[in-house]
């Protein structure tokens, strides 16, 4: 069973809809001892970093996810769940994030040539950078859909695959079984859920 | 970097897609739900589920469609159609929704889109406007395209971005419906203004006219309804049409 992180924060129903339809067996939840049962965990996540990590310190989930990840426990941080996963993050002020991923997350604005437009919303293709099992159901080149604003920094090490945005953008990122995805597998089509598919399966 | 985007428009009444006679396998008015299927196969980037009725009949929201869709089609699909406050957003988003658009009641009220942007974030909230010449100038119009505001489309779209819209929907009054490509001329001067994705509509009647709006700069995504609906342009040869035509394209 695949639990969904519920700590207020992001739209949920698709991405219980998705694995539903995959007939990935999940549960949105909140409640920390169904979370720790799980085989693996989804860390959804749309809005602030900050109001992010707040409700996530507010559940009390912080210590839970940090124990999970030592323990082994595959992980998916989707979107500002997957920001929620780095040391740090300067997206309006600065905020102590999980620390399951080395690096920060920084502005996009800045870091990119000014003709491209922030949001970099819309489909990207995705280059990759190590081989992974993650990507055993799709191919360099694979178009998914992002929506973010801020993005990965410092983290070559851990970059799976990015995507060309004026800058080389961190797209799946990984730490032992801590995953991270930038775009939303949920909305990218049959290559997203291929993507999910094989987290499910890890 | 990122592809531009074809969208098809779902313009739903009573829970039915209108303009769908011909659809292929459903007779007279079809199922939204088959229709997202349909396109999905075919590989549209986006749906744009639109409540054509629902500003002057003050219908509701067609939430059990929306939820249905939301099962089994996994690419972005934003909801207009009588979106007036943030219970609105919030019903819908809570249906799947990930975008959603608002027309009138931005005009109705104008804390609509900064509070809504607030609360769900820019990238959730568009701003759909039915722009219109009047006296050689672009004029907001409301109701469907019944009634002319006054308020000049220009601005109307500079202050919509600041007030915290991640997208514009620009449709074009005098283009929509007459197949003869889309109104650049009026795309051109929004676009300029603004640094938020403009998605153009009204007036696709053919490929060419999709690769036109392209090539002149001034759209990231081409919105169209009855010419794919009726199967005038197929979404799949349209877009490796254009990708043929060194647009980016999702194939």
């Amino acid at each position: 069973m695949i639990a969904i992180v519920d700590y207020g924060c992001g739209n949920l129903f698709s991405l219980s809809c998705s694995l539903n339809f995959l007939g990935i067996e999940c549960k949105i939840t909140g409640d920390k001892e169904e979370i720790a049962a799980a085989d693996k965990i989804i860390l959804p996540g749309v809005g602030a970093f900050a109001d992010a990590i707040k409700k996530l310190r507010d559940c009390d989930m912080v210590d839970l996810l940090r124990s999970l990840a030592a323990e082994g426990k595959p992980i998916l941080g989707i979107c500002l769940g997957m920001q929620l996963l780095f040391e740090k993050s300067f997206e309006y002020g600065a905020h102590m994030g999980l620390g399951l991923i080395k690096g920060y997350v920084g502005a996009l604005e800045g870091n990119i040539p000014e003709e491209l437009k922030i949001p970099h919303m819309g489909w990207n293709k995705l280059n990759f950078a190590k081989a992974d099992p993650i990507f055993k159901y799709i191919e360099p080149g694979d178009y998914m859909y992002f929506v973010h604003s801020f993005y990965a920094k410092g983290c070559v090490e851990n970059t799976l695959a990015f995507a060309e945005y004026g800058a080389a953008v961190p797209a799946v990122v990984k730490s032992g079984s801590v995953y991270g995805m930038q775009f939303h597998p949920e909305k990218s089509g049959e290559k997203g859920l291929a993507l999910l598919k094989a987290f499910a399966e890890l | 970097m990122i592809t531009h985007r074809i969208i098809p428009c779902l313009d739903v009444r009573n829970g039915r897609v209108v303009k769908g006679v011909n659809f292929e396998g459903i007779q007279d008015v079809a199922s939204p739900v088959e229709m997202a299927r349909f396109y999905n196969e075919c590989g549209a980037d986006e749906l744009v589920f639109y409540d054509i009725t629902a500003s002057y009949e003050n219908r509701g929201l067609f939430t059990d469609i929306l939820k249905e869709t939301a099962k089994e089609i996994f690419i972005p699909l934003t909801v207009g159609g009588g979106i007036n406050t943030l219970d609105d957003f919030d019903r819908v988003l809570k249906c799947g929704a990930d975008k959603v658009s608002v027309n009138s009641g931005a005009i109705k009220n104008p804390d609509l889109i900064p509070q809504a942007a607030r609360k769900y974030g820019d990238q959730c909230v568009v701003l759909s406007m039915d722009v219109k010449r009047v006296d050689g100038q672009f004029k907001i119009f409301k109701n469907g395209g019944r009634i002319d505001t006054g308020i000049d489309a220009l601005e109307w779209a500079v202050s919509g971005e600041k007030n915290g819209a991640g997208e514009l929907v620009v449709n074009s009054i005098d283009t929509d419906g007459v197949k003869n490509g889309f109104d650049i001329e009026m795309l051109k001067e929004i676009s300029r203004l603004v640094s938020i994705p403009v998605i153009a509509s009204g007036g696709a009647g053919k490929k060419e006219d999709f690769l036109d709006l392209f090539n002149a700069g001034c759209a990231d995504a081409g919105l169209a309804a009855s010419i794919f609906h009726f199967k005038q342009v197929n979404i799949m040869d349209l877009k490796k049409y254009l990708r043929d035509n060194n647009i980016e394209m999702r194939i």
